[in-house]
């Protein structure tokens, strides 16, 4: 038994738990909601520490071997996931607290909050399919509370959108389940991993397609991306944020872990992968273009990136998937900063519409070069970490000789920079076209109250650390991506070695 | 037994993606819920044969039924529960703010849609829709 790797599900649970009965003094669930997640951040340093020196940690709940229990399992993606999700959760705790909107006007937002990082963090560490579900469903339904809080119209109408879409996602997810279990006799992944390949080889590709599909609609792929652009905007600054930063990216790391550990070579759909990935980056970009909202703007853009990690996925080489999680590392990181900078914008200037903002570079300098560094990386341009990603995806590219796809990959960078000078041009340079109907925040000095302006600063200064580690790093992709490509090390570690 | 649940399944998974495609909240809301159970159902017959209850001691081994589809689908079982009961909430809001129950369309993608256009194309179908309104009060 292995208690640290079960501590990042636990520990916000509990601190969710202590949270609810706090629910009068807003200070001490503060303090709670900090404290919890400040010590998920060191306990996954930990984790990434353990693994790289002891190898694939691994903990069955209650004591009951591996297939028959549940296991949790940290390897290397897993523990990296974990220290990414924690940091960007601690920083948007941290805005969140200093933006005082939706936290602090409702009792409900620390204990919700807790429960989506427990249900972000569970989904990283477990290793049961059907736990994975549960899992999903908790960072599910605690989305479905902090999108709406509030209940203003237009929340409500897209809040219906996003959880009749995700609850369908959910339903089929179980019916998947089913077919698998009466397929295979178990749900537990690395028994899966031994199980899938004795089946025939087009119910193979069939799972391989299901939960293709299945985790499709969490993570935004083409065709499937619809709700996305238009439920996330509507939420309260740092739940935007945070739903940018990480809820897409747990699905996109569920199809990783789904069709590198489940399906064995020869039954994934990598053609179907690559044509989905190239659909998903063009039309994520192209419906960003026309846009005139800056968050939407964004949003599109999540679509349009969710598709460079399939594309690396999609390869299945070290170098492909190396690249595909760097990229989402990375790329999580982007877009909490993006958004953060999205939210300071809509309570400064009253609204963050391109029509109804302008000149924000001469009245708040601090929130305009924290929006430049991040977009320029997220465009892809050198000296910053975005431009790491995107050349590992492309080197990878290429080694395949997978050229349409790199191409598509490249041509999309070109609109993103297109986009990203397009907000700038429209928030921060200009004039306002409109005066926009809401009040706006203009007496802080800096734009902002500190505290969300250096929460927001501590996301940039992480991106910026991505690109000067790059090299470092980059070694650490390159071994996840030789582990996803040989499991075998997973499924012993589960397992044991005997079988 | 198991063709009789696996035609209830696909009953279940009929009706309710019928009333998922409506544009009535309560129907979509009905639906999901049949949804839901068509898919514990497939849940629950994926466990196999019936057999006797899996009790160390009770009966043969080789007897027990598989208890793990059957936990497993209480668990989701609960988890459906629950967010129906939220969506039913949320629901409840909606016809509160609007006094209709009629799930609304995308405002701001409607107005990109319309920026590209002539400006007449756009006024004929205000017009045309205007018309409806109004037919659709008399």
């Amino acid at each position: 038994m292995n208690a640290l790797v079960a501590l990042p599900l636990a520990l916000p649970l509990l601190g969710a738990a202590v949270s609810v009965v706090l629910g009068r003094w807003r200070p001490v669930q503060r303090l709670v909601t900090l404290a919890v997640l400040a010590t998920s951040l060191v306990i996954s340093v930990v984790l990434v520490v353990r693994v790289e020196r002891e190898g694939i940690q691994v903990s069955q709940a209650g004591g009951w071997p591996a297939p028959f229990g549940i296991s949790l399992v940290v390897d290397r993606l897993s523990a990296v996931m974990l220290v990414v999700s924690s940091a960007m959760l601690l920083a948007v705790a941290l805005f969140a607290i200093g933006e005082r909107e939706g936290e602090g006007r409702h009792v409900g937002f620390h204990p919700v909050y807790l429960v989506l990082a427990a249900g972000v963090a569970g989904s990283f560490v477990t290793g049961d399919l059907f736990n994975l579900f549960v899992c999903f469903e908790m960072m599910l339904v605690a989305s479905y509370v902090l999108i709406t809080l509030g209940g203003r119209p237009d929340q409500i109408r897209a809040g219906m959108t996003y959880v009749v879409i995700s609850l369908v996602a959910s339903i089929a997810f179980v019916t998947v389940l089913g077919l698998v279990y009466s397929a295979t006799g178990t749900v537990n992944m690395a028994d899966l991993s031994t199980r899938i390949p004795e089946l025939d080889g087009a119910l193979r590709t069939g799972f391989a397609v299901l939960l293709l599909g299945v985790f499709g609609i969490k993570a935004g792929l083409f065709p499937l991306f619809s709700w996305l652009p238009d439920s996330y905007p509507t939420a309260p600054g740092p739940v935007t944020a945070i739903f940018a930063g990480l809820l897409t990216k747990v699905g996109v790391y569920a199809i990783i872990r789904t069709q590198t550990l489940l399906i064995p070579e020869g039954s994934r759909p990598d053609v179907l992968i690559l044509v989905v990935a190239g659909l998903t980056m063009v039309i994520g970009v192209l419906g960003a273009i026309a846009q005139d909202d800056m968050k939407r703007i964004l949003s599109f853009h999540i679509v349009s990136q969710i598709g460079y990690m399939v594309f690396g996925l999609g390869l299945f080489t070290v170098a492909g998937l190396a690249g595909a999680v760097f990229f989402l590392a990375n790329n999580i990181v982007l877009k909490t900063s993006l958004l953060l900078v999205a939210g300071i914008v809509d309570r400064f200037a009253g609204s963050c519409r391109l029509s109804e903002t302008g000149g924000l570079v001469r009245r708040a300098p601090v929130v305009a070069v924290m929006f430049g560094l991040p977009a320029l990386s997220l465009a892809g341009l050198p000296p910053f970490s975005g431009f790491v990603a995107k050349l590992g995806l492309v080197d990878a590219g290429v080694s395949s000789e997978a050229w349409a796809i790199t191409a598509v990959s490249l041509a999309v960078s070109l609109f993103t920079t297109y986009s990203m000078t397009k907000i700038w041009a429209g928030v921060f340079w200009g004039e306002r076209d409109r005066t926009p109907s809401r009040t706006a925040h203009t007496s802080d000095r800096f734009g902002a109250p500190p505290l969300m302006l250096i929460a927001t600063g501590a996301v940039v200064a992480m991106s910026l650390a991505i690109a000067l580690f790059a090299g470092p790093l980059w070694d650490l992709a390159e071994r996840i991506g030789a582990d996803l490509v040989d499991p075998s090390g997973y499924v012993e570690a589960v397992l044991g070695g005997d079988s | 037994m198991t063709v009789l649940l696996a035609l209830a399944a696909a009953v279940l998974f009929a009706t309710g993606t019928w009333l998922l495609l409506q544009r009535r909240l309560s129907r979509i809301i009905v639906g999901l819920g049949l949804l839901g159970h068509g898919a514990n159902l497939v849940l629950i017959t994926a466990g196999g044969r019936r057999g006797t209850p899996p009790l160390i001691g009770e009966s043969e081994p080789s007897t027990f039924a598989d208890p793990l589809p059957q936990a497993m689908a209480l668990t989701a079982l609960v988890i459906t529960f629950g967010v129906t009961a939220f969506l039913l909430a949320m629901g409840f809001r909606s016809w509160q703010l609007t006094h209709d129950d009629e799930v609304e369309d995308d405002i701001e993608d409607r107005m990109i849609g319309r920026a590209g256009r002539p400006d007449d194309a756009v006024d004929d179908e205000l017009a045309a829709q205007r018309a409806q309104a109004e037919e659709d009060a008399s």
